[in-house]
């Protein structure tokens, strides 16, 4: 945590105080930086949401009527039930396959090596170029599947699960991988001489010590799946209908093929206030920031 | 499951005598038994990874005109490599010398930006240092998605629209985030000593920052660079949005396009997606250790 780093630099005080510590002012260039083009933009969009603008011009202040209009727009409902269901089960299904597959990778034998080489190739390709990829070899006269996946709402919202988990699972399982190397070996001596076997040892000592490893896994995928933006723009177009257009698509649409600015800014801004909460939470459940310091002890 | 127990009773021998010696000690106990379910596991999840990359190759050197009603899980009949010609003669070189135009770019400025601003993060105890790290540590959640109608209204008003800087600022700025969160995390690994040394030295604080905070930091900077320069490899959003003509075009956009362009060709549409990864494969095979040490430094060594 950094409380409990503060409370150890604390203690050392009349020594550390000697040290020269920076200026401050360092910190500026990158916090304008990032005010400018991330922060400042954000409450832009909050402005803008109760304006009306086609993107010439000058944005028109409408009060209240593009919230008054996402409110009650059924497309937005079915946008948020999308968004979370993708989030959810692409983090289910990604979460099982990596954790199983890095505590696997980190033994040391070599075929284990080998494969793990090639299971990392699928994330040396672009979230276009995969999305391209499946958009190919699902087409139903050409593909590998000859019926019409991207057609039906369960196949469509599947099959961007899946491509998001073809793409992120290396990356998950080389986290997992990391974390469960860290486990220190006496632990499992200890639990074998108790007379565990392999499936206790996982289940009492390998899920519980990577307990941190899944925290920062799973903030890093949430806040991922809310960016399946080109998946769903190059597999589905946000089809069937409307059955899979996320809240990001959802706003491209409303912005950049409707030119509703206003509109799109509230759908935006919806965005943003629902994911900071979520990672607001997250960070408060987690302590994202301190997991490094947590595991200095080990 | 029969090997099981032979490990064991020599488990208990070495757990008694720590120090013994020679080959029957080894790193990990999982690694001495044969697992069949995992083994099983694996060979399965190859078969998810390795057949889409086959069919994609074998069907980037299928003829056009025998790509349709083709199964794309046979070899072509006729292999050839006209399709990669197509892609070649439609401006790729063009796309990927922005795409690393726009990485290089990228990094520089995440490194200019974070690497001072960690630095005072972890070693100042001033209020501002404390909230500047905690902005940071929110920014990690903010989607591109949301800010990307005000960054338009702002790059058209600083007439940044249609070009490479239009892609490479924003980019940098959302690399950002999780830049400072792997630097502190290493910096914080600097024992209050080293600074107390270089002190004793006479070090001014600029000096402790490049021969001591960089040169300790260098397992982190390396993980930046990687995570940033794929940030940038893979971006798409901000290119689509942000540029239209095809002077400043990148490679994501670029594969997008082709599907407009080469319609139902999708031999050339699958030769582009082969030739955009080679980049990244050329240098997964040189530096593999590398870039893998450097992703896993993203989820905390």
């Amino acid at each position: 945590m950094t409380k409990s780093t503060t409370a150890v630099r604390k203690g050392r005080t009349t020594e550390g105080a000697r040290t020269g510590r920076p200026h401050a002012v360092w910190v500026l260039p990158g916090v304008l930086f990032f005010v400018f083009f991330a922060l400042a933009p954000m409450a832009l969009a909050f402005y803008l949401s109760f304006t009306k603008w086609n993107g010439l011009g000058d944005p028109e202040p409408v009060g209240l009527a593009n919230w008054e209009k996402m409110l009650h727009d059924p497309r937005l409902t079915q946008s948020l039930t999308v968004t979370v269901l993708l989030t959810v089960v692409s983090w289910a299904f990604q979460t099982v396959v990596s954790l199983l597959l890095g505590v696997w990778a980190a033994g040391r034998q070599r075929n284990r090596a080998i494969l793990s080489a090639v299971f990392f190739v699928p994330f040396l390709l672009s979230s276009t170029a995969i999305s391209l990829l499946f958009y190919a070899l699902l087409d139903p006269n050409f593909g590998i599947i000859r019926h019409d996946t991207l057609g039906t709402t369960s196949g469509a919202f599947l099959a961007i699960v899946f491509v998001g988990g073809w793409q992120f699972i290396p990356f998950h399982t080389l986290i997992y991988q990391g974390g469960a190397r860290q486990i220190p070996e006496v632990l499992y001596q200890a639990a074998a001489m108790d007379g565990a076997g392999r499936y206790r040892q996982f289940f009492s000592i390998t899920l519980p010590q990577l307990r941190n490893t899944m925290t920062t896994s799973s903030v890093l995928m949430i806040v991922g799946s809310l960016t399946y933006f080109e998946t769903v723009l190059i597999l589905t177009q946000g089809g069937p209908g409307t059955d899979t257009a996320i809240l990001p698509y959802l706003m491209y649409e409303a912005g950049f093929k409707s030119y509703d600015f206003g509109y799109a800014s509230a759908v935006a801004s919806f965005l943003v206030v629902a994911a900071t909460a979520l990672s607001l939470l997250l960070v408060r459940l987690s302590g994202f920031g301190a997991m490094r310091s947590t595991r200095e002890g080990m | 499951m029969a090997h099981d127990t032979l490990p064991r009773p020599h488990d208990v021998k070495s757990a008694g005598r720590p120090s013994l010696p020679g080959p029957v000690r080894r790193r990990r106990h999982w690694s001495r038994r044969p697992n069949p379910l995992a083994g099983l596991g694996s060979v399965l999840w190859l078969a998810v990874v390795i057949v889409p990359i086959y069919a994609m190759i074998s069907a980037s050197l299928t003829r056009q005109d025998e790509a349709l009603g083709h199964n794309a899980l046979k070899p072509p009949s006729r292999p050839t490599l006209e399709n990669y010609n197509t892609v070649l003669h439609n401006g790729f070189g063009h796309l990927l010398l922005n795409t690393v135009i726009v990485a290089a770019a990228v990094v520089v400025i995440v490194l200019v930006l974070c690497v001072p601003l960690s630095y005072v993060a972890v070693r100042s105890r001033t209020f501002w240092a404390g909230s500047a790290f905690r902005l940071f540590l929110l920014g990690v959640a903010i989607p591109a998605q949301a800010v990307v109608v005000p960054l338009y209204l702002l790059i058209s008003q600083l007439n940044l629209y249609d070009s490479l800087i239009a892609i490479i600022l924003p980019t940098a700025a959302f690399a950002m985030p999780v830049s400072v969160l792997i630097l502190t995390g290493t910096m914080r690994d600097i024992s209050e000593e080293m600074y107390e040394a270089m002190a004793l030295d006479g070090a001014s604080t600029t000096r402790m920052l490049f021969q001591l905070v960089i040169p300790m930091t260098k397992g982190g900077i390396s993980t930046v660079v990687i995570y940033s320069a794929l940030q940038a490899w893979n971006g798409f959003l901000f290119p689509l949005i942000f540029t239209q003509s095809d002077g400043p075009r990148v490679l994501t956009l670029g594969l997008f396009n082709y599907v407009s362009q080469f319609g139902v060709n999708i031999p050339a549409l699958l030769a582009s997606v082969v030739l955009s990864g080679i980049p990244i494969f050329a240098v997964y095979l040189v530096a593999r250790r590398a870039l893998v040490n450097g992703l896993m430094g993203v989820g905390g060594k």
